[in-house]
């Protein structure tokens, strides 16, 4: 078999490949069923509480729906072909062997009951074309694998015809809660993103407190007043980030490099309460609904405070709803000032301060760190940054290599736009599916482990809040600290010097920017 | 087999009268079918922008997106280099030896499909050694085994026998070729000629029909699928230009 796989050859040999493609080990991971949603959460977001008893007509009903209101999955359940180019390019398959992680696999597990209900052959001949009718197996099976896909959309950079089973696990996911079958990672957030303004569930009080005791901290450290504002009504610029950047490693550190580079930049900005989170979990159950409602959220905080300008923290789907559905779902915003992108992202924000010169950066300062660049999955194919085709690839490299002097890429099949994911992503953040998060970085961890061996890399830096908490988890497992994962504007803010701060002499103590470890 | 009573000579066989029934009713089906699914994917909105990353911010460059997936497979190139060669060679050998067919079609040769003539001959071996390498890939390797199901099997096999029996009247059993590009011509202007009883001949015409009348309702459906797949059709410029649907319009009423 490997020897018809031209992945398997070409390139230099290493000890060990990133994407080696491993023996199938079928039902590896059938049993792994992450927890299921409490009726309440259900509820919450307008879905039956439990399983309804007409569940299979209604599931029915809905793929028939969905094929109706959604392109992409009428055209993507019919089109594929079993070419196979796909099989091997998902983490999770590459990490388990299990061959229905492989993403055509995956996609069938909707496609053979859309085939059975909606086509000639399936009605008629569906052995001959692997149609199934939809049964409680069915939908378990479904249940368990559709939440075991981090929609990183890696399998369709690969289709011929883009068949992407991102869009086919949201819309899985979207039957399931249609017939009362969430899960509860996803569900418990969004409800509470929609009521309390954050997936942590924060109030607007503990945020201020937050806030102030880490304006304390900038001030130690540098001497100065860099303001980390809230509900500041008038600010020019409304910083939307993910809700893990208040409380977790390294997350907390880009904020604090955000504040960083906006008070260099002589920008008012805010956070707001109403709208503390930029993750928006609606994406990930496929709901358009309720990625609206929380996308809403935003413009109303937008409104509120009477901003000109959005700018979006480092959070990866975030980024992907901000970037590409934001408008959509929430505009048009023609109430903000139309000479900066709407919205944009930090990236580009201070990517334009360094062209312009406006940032001193002592790069000394990171000179304890070898660093690597992992694109997150949703940055890298799910969006877009600078104006330009691969600018999500370019800014956050040269940003990097602007306030670090040892910058190394890992395998060119690994990054940009066939970056692996984290493994994750896509509501799969959870600890019930820690075996699967663990072994989805596997490839990941195996491209780091090259440069490390190659290039002494020593940590990796990344802008996506998901990406942060799982390598912080998972890295110890494969023989790297819990704090090798770095947040980019961590290191920025710990290059940057500020206008009037006072600059020691003597080399500057080692900020210890990873001294706590809080769960996102 | 009866041929019509009262004119045995010029009479019409009853399988000509019944493959000629075949490519009418093959033609409908095709047509309308295909049609009709297209007209599906056309009017199935696309509500939200999900190009893959990074994509053209214009709309020429959807349009060379576009023709480097359709004429040069470049998604499948950057994924596996045998399926992409063993796809390329049997997409674009049938291509030529499709072209090459129009002569059956036509009452004068078209001077660009008489240029085409020899190459289509070369093009059947490319169809199947393309073919072929998909087959041998489908049975050997264990993930694309996984994947398939027996009609996947079945559709290669089809187009291996068209293949396969089209080429053997060209190379080894010659069929009055005359006397199909008369039947052919008829069929166009609505009238019945006679068909070469030749077997290979029935084999190979027969199968297309087949082909033909499953089009719409297979996989063959990732030809028009491609051109309406929005993670390659859309343009990258969602911040700049508001993306609504009209169903999700109606949510904000």
């Amino acid at each position: 078999m490997a020897s018809l796989d031209i992945n398997a050859e070409g390139g230099p040999k290493f000890v060990a490949d990133p994407l080696a493609v491993p023996q199938l080990k079928c039902g590896a991971m059938e049993d792994l069923e992450s927890y299921v949603a409490h009726p309440k959460h259900n509820t919450d977001l307008g879905f039956p509480g439990e399983l309804i008893d007409n569940w299979q007509e209604v599931a029915i009903a809905k793929i028939g729906e969905l094929a109706e209101k959604n392109r992409a999955f009428q055209v993507y359940l019919d089109s594929c072909v079993k070419c196979g180019a796909c099989t091997d390019k998902c983490h999770y398959f590459l990490g388990t062997g299990d061959p229905k992680n492989m993403p055509v696999a995956r996609q069938d597990l909707l496609r053979s009951v859309y085939r059975r209900y909606y086509t000639f052959a399936g009605k008629y001949f569906p052995k001959l074309v692997g149609a199934r009718d939809l049964t409680k197996e069915v939908l378990d099976e479904w249940y368990n694998y559709y939440h075991q896909c981090s929609q990183c959309r890696r399998c369709s950079v690969f289709c011929p015809y883009g068949i992407d089973t991102a869009e086919i696990s949201m819309a899985a996911r979207d039957i399931m809660n249609s017939v009362g079958k969430g899960q509860k990672y996803c569900n418990e957030i969004i409800a509470k993103a929609s009521t309390v303004g954050n997936n942590l569930g924060l109030n607007p009080k503990a945020l201020r407190a937050t806030l102030e005791d880490l304006e304390e901290d900038l001030e130690d450290e540098t001497g100065l007043s860099v303001r980390i504002p809230l509900d500041e009504t008038g600010a020019d610029v409304l910083l939307i980030t993910p809700s893990a950047d208040f409380f977790a490693e390294p997350h907390i550190d880009g904020l604090l490099g955000y504040a960083k580079v906006f008070h260099e930049a002589g920008v008012s900005w805010t956070v707001s309460s109403y709208a503390s989170e930029a993750a928006n979990f609606g994406m990930f159950i496929g709901s358009y609904e309720n990625m609206r409602t929380l996308s809403l959220r935003i413009r109303q905080a937008a409104e509120d405070l009477g901003v000109k300008r959005i700018v979006f923290g480092e959070c990866g789907h975030a980024w992907r709803v901000a970037y590409s559905f934001l408008n959509t779902l929430a505009g048009p915003f023609d109430f903000l000032d139309q000479n900066y992108p709407i919205p944009q992202h930090i990236m580009e924000f201070t990517h334009d301060m360094i062209q312009k010169g406006e940032l001193n950066f002592d790069k000394s300062k990171n000179d304890e760190f070898r660093l690597t660049y992992h694109d997150s999955c949703n940055v890298a194919r799910g969006s877009g940054m600078g104006g330009y085709e691969g600018g999500q690839f370019d800014l956050p490299r040269e940003v990097l290599k602007a306030c670090c002097n040892n910058y190394f890429d890992m395998d060119r099949d690994t990054i940009k736009e066939s970056t692996l994911c984290c493994g994750g992503g896509g509501g799969l953040l959870t600890d019930e599916l820690m075996d699967l998060r663990t072994k989805g970085a596997s490839p990941r961890m195996t491209a780091m482990k090259q440069v490390t061996e190659d290039h002494g890399v020593t940590h990796m830096a990344a802008i996506c809040a998901i990406c942060k908490t799982q390598f912080s988890k998972v890295m110890p497992k494969f023989g790297y600290e819990m704090d090798s994962i770095l947040s980019v504007h961590q290191l920025v803010g710990n290059a940057l010097i500020l206008t009037g701060q006072e600059i020691e002499e003597d080399p500057a103590p080692e900020r210890d920017g990873v001294a706590t470890e809080v769960n996102s | 087999m009866s041929s019509v009573p009262d004119s045995p000579k010029e009479g019409i066989d009853v399988t000509a009268v019944l493959y000629a029934f075949l490519f009418y009713l093959a033609t409908l089906l095709l047509v309308v079918g295909t049609g009709m699914k297209i007209r599906r994917y056309a009017k199935a909105p696309a509500p939200l922008k999900i190009p893959t990353m990074p994509a053209p911010r214009s709309q020429g460059g959807v349009y060379f997106r576009m023709f480097r997936e359709v004429v040069l497979f470049e998604s499948l190139f950057k994924s596996n280099k045998w399926i992409w060669l063993f796809g390329y060679l049997f997409h674009f050998g049938m291509l030529v030896v499709l072209l090459r067919h129009i002569r059956y079609f036509t009452f004068d040769v078209w001077w660009w499909v008489q240029i085409i003539q020899p190459f289509g001959v070369y093009a059947s071996f490319a169809m199947t050694i393309g073919l072929a390498g998909l087959l041998v890939r489908r049975i050997v390797v264990n993930r694309i085994r996984y994947i398939s199901s027996p009609s996947d099997y079945l559709m290669l096999i089809l187009l291996m026998g068209i293949t396969g029996s089209g080429m053997m009247m060209k190379f080894v059993n010659h069929t009055d070729i005359i006397m199909v590009k008369g039947f052919f011509l008829g069929l166009m202007r609505f009238q019945i000629n006679e068909l070469p009883m030749s077997p290979v001949l029935l084999v190979h015409l027969g199968s297309v029909v087949f082909l033909m009348i499953i089009f719409p309702i297979s996989k063959l459906l990732h030809g028009p699928g491609i051109f309406f797949s929005p993670t390659r059709n859309q343009i990258d410029n969602s911040r700049e230009k508001r993306h609504i649907v009209p169903w999700a319009k109606k949510l904000e009423e």
